[in-house]
């Protein structure tokens, strides 16, 4: 298990919140796309691709590289940030975010940027393609430790496939595939409880033949510790159910699932003001080293 | 009329060797499992009825039982195939490629995957189950998607060669089979060519007007029974067989084209949309041509044996000669 120091969880704290700084930058040049999934995930995304994951960004395709698939694609600027600033691709060309010609597509197209596992979008096939990863690093390496992560939303956990999914990989005792799910409570048309109500969540995955924990998502000792449980767990496929706050690092986006699917530049006008739109939103963002200094375009 | 060497000689005699060709692909997948390590399985509890258990009984630990649920094993295979194996998902066309279709799209076409998707039990001569076990809409929505290829091989011995070249060729291809026990119209040596058709009777030259028929899969029996009844009554008639549905043997549509009066396509398969549609396509850009397209006209199948079904769509050779003669008269 790697116990995180002190010194290292502000390191990845800080490594979070450039992530979200670019998130918020590239969803106000994009002028579409979702912000709360992004920026509540980016405590993860920071923990896993500079703590836990084997992999080398010099290059992507090395064979003995863990995977990580994330299966609610909607949430890719979080994706694309992380890898950018992992070092797969230029940091430049996060600008570029679902624009015409580019390698950042409005959802993960695994074909076309370096650091893609799989495309996504369609909720609900993560799960089993994360699955079918595992058998395979099984079959080859009974004993394998490549593991094979699979995020996915809370939302998506209302699609019929996650479940075929998990029951297969209950059937097959898939020591090594770790779901992570982020638990914020929101989809796009409302509060899951609301939407479609999911708990008991945990309840569910444990009937499922998963070992299950709960964790605070923006903990990353303790989200590192749980992933290291999860690592030495060798009769059960896991699942850790990450409770994150949609929208984390600025107030502005903080818990209101109308964040689910607007960009910072541009929500609606009866929701966020104009003084808080565009740039203004990025000096909203709250960080550990000082207010950011983000003028104005015109 | 000219035969091709490639066929059954017993062809045309009523004793002629029936056996679905299902059966080719069981054995197909097996000698491929044999060949190539990478290649794995799948089933979503139709591992007899698709045939995988030859290969399940083989190399069980190759073989992954996902019960009955078709969308996670296609998406399962996108994960394996991403993992670097070469999987084979077997099921019926109804519901892979037909429940699965979405993420057969997004997790393999898309991803450029190499799985091999193989829809059991096409065509209304699935016969008394009905028509929800009767898919007659997969070769449309297959043949729609970018880096995707279809097959429907004639019999087992093509089915079987397919196989194994669905197994060697890198990226997503899917195969349509046939559930009933058909005539076996080829030889165990004949060859398949990827992306060829094969001019299984060539027209008597003698006639003054003809008819190329055009058919895919199993229909090749019925095109060839009309065929010779066509040639022996004065009508030239070519019959070609397209095991190959996409891509499309374009060279030969032209040449088709150009040598007789009339294409006429059939298939066990809605007429809108399927391999008629396809030839219809390209035809009318390059060398506009009359086609008859013989296929189910926009309605469900319904409970029956083959023979009584394929009769009553329309789809048997007296079908095939009424059609014919009908429209070359007119």
């Amino acid at each position: 298990m790697n116990y995180l120091s002190d010194s290292e969880v502000e390191k990845l704290e800080h490594k979070a919140n450039e992530i979200r700084q670019s998130i918020i930058e590239m969803l106000i040049e994009a002028g579409s796309g979702h912000t709360a999934g992004p920026l509540g995930m980016a405590d993860i995304f920071a923990l896993l691709y500079f703590s836990v994951l084997k992999h080398d960004p010099k290059n992507p395709d090395w064979e003995e590289r863990d995977r990580l698939l994330l299966s609610n694609g909607h949430i890719c600027p979080v994706l694309y940030a992380t890898l950018a600033h992992a070092g797969y691709f230029p940091k430049e060309e996060l600008l570029t975010l679902r624009k015409f010609g580019s390698r950042l597509q409005g959802h993960p197209h695994r074909e076309s940027l370096p650091g893609l596992e799989t495309t996504s979008g369609p909720l609900g096939s993560g799960l089993s393609q994360a699955v079918g990863m595992a058998i395979a690093a099984r079959m080859d390496n009974p004993y394998t430790s490549k593991y094979i992560y699979c995020l996915m939303s809370d939302g998506e956990l209302q699609e019929g496939q996650t479940w075929e999914a998990a029951m297969l990989a209950g059937k097959m005792k898939l020591h090594n595939l770790i779901a992570i799910i982020d638990r914020n409570g929101i989809q796009i048309d409302g509060y899951t409880k609301d939407i479609m109500p999911l708990e008991p969540l945990a309840e569910k995955f444990a009937a499922f033949n998963f070992d299950v924990q709960e964790v605070d998502g923006h903990n990353l000792r303790m989200v590192s510790d749980a992933i290291g449980k999860a690592q030495a767990v060798y009769s059960q496929p896991s699942v850790i159910i990450a409770h994150t706050v949609p929208g984390k690092g600025g107030d502005i986006f903080e818990r209101d699932f109308r964040w689910h699917g607007n960009p910072p530049g541009k929500g609606p006008e009866n929701f966020v003001k104009k003084s808080e739109q565009g740039p203004a939103a990025l000096r909203k963002l709250r960080t550990l080293s000082g207010a950011i200094n983000a003028p104005d375009h015109d | 009329m000219k035969l091709s060497p490639h066929l059954n000689p017993k062809i045309f005699d009523s004793d002629i060797e029936k056996s679905a060709n299902r059966n080719g692909y069981g054995e197909g997948l097996k000698l491929a499992g044999e060949k190539f390590p990478k290649v794995v399985a799948l089933s979503a509890d139709l591992v007899e009825s698709t045939k995988t258990n030859l290969f399940a009984e083989a190399f069980p630990e190759r073989f992954i039982e996902c019960g009955v649920a078709e969308q996670n094993m296609a998406s399962v295979a996108s994960g394996l195939s991403a993992m670097g194996k070469i999987p084979f998902i077997a099921s019926y066309a109804m519901f892979s490629p037909g429940r699965n279709w979405e993420q057969v799209r997004t997790t393999i076409a898309y991803n450029n995957a190499n799985v091999k998707i193989i829809g059991a039990h096409s065509g209304i001569s699935v016969g008394p189950d009905g028509a929800t076990h009767q898919a007659i809409e997969d070769m449309a929505i297959m043949r729609v998607m970018p880096n995707m290829c279809v097959l429907a091989p004639v019999d087992k011995h093509e089915a079987k060669k397919a196989t194994l070249f669905a197994a060697e060729r890198f990226g997503p291809v899917y195969m349509r089979l046939a559930r009933n026990d058909t005539p076996v119209i080829t030889k165990e040596d004949s060859p398949f060519t990827f992306g060829k058709a094969e001019i299984f009777m060539e027209k008597n030259l003698d006639t003054k007007i003809s008819v190329a028929i055009l058919s895919t899969g199993t229909m090749a029996y019925h095109a060839l029974l009309a065929g010779k009844e066509l040639n022996e009554s004065g009508i030239g008639a070519s019959v070609v067989h397209f095991g190959t549905v996409k891509p499309l043997d374009t060279k030969m549509l032209d040449r088709l084209s150009k040598e007789h009066d009339l294409i006429l396509t059939v298939e066990e398969h809605q007429a809108a949309g399927g391999f008629g549609s396809a030839v219809a396509e390209y035809l009318s850009q390059v060398n506009p041509t009359k086609i008859i397209r013989l296929g189910v006209r926009d309605e469900f199948g319904q409970s029956g044996t083959p023979e009584e079904l394929l009769a009553h769509y329309g789809l048997d050779s007296k079908a095939i000669v009424k059609s014919a003669r009908e429209v070359l008269a007119s």
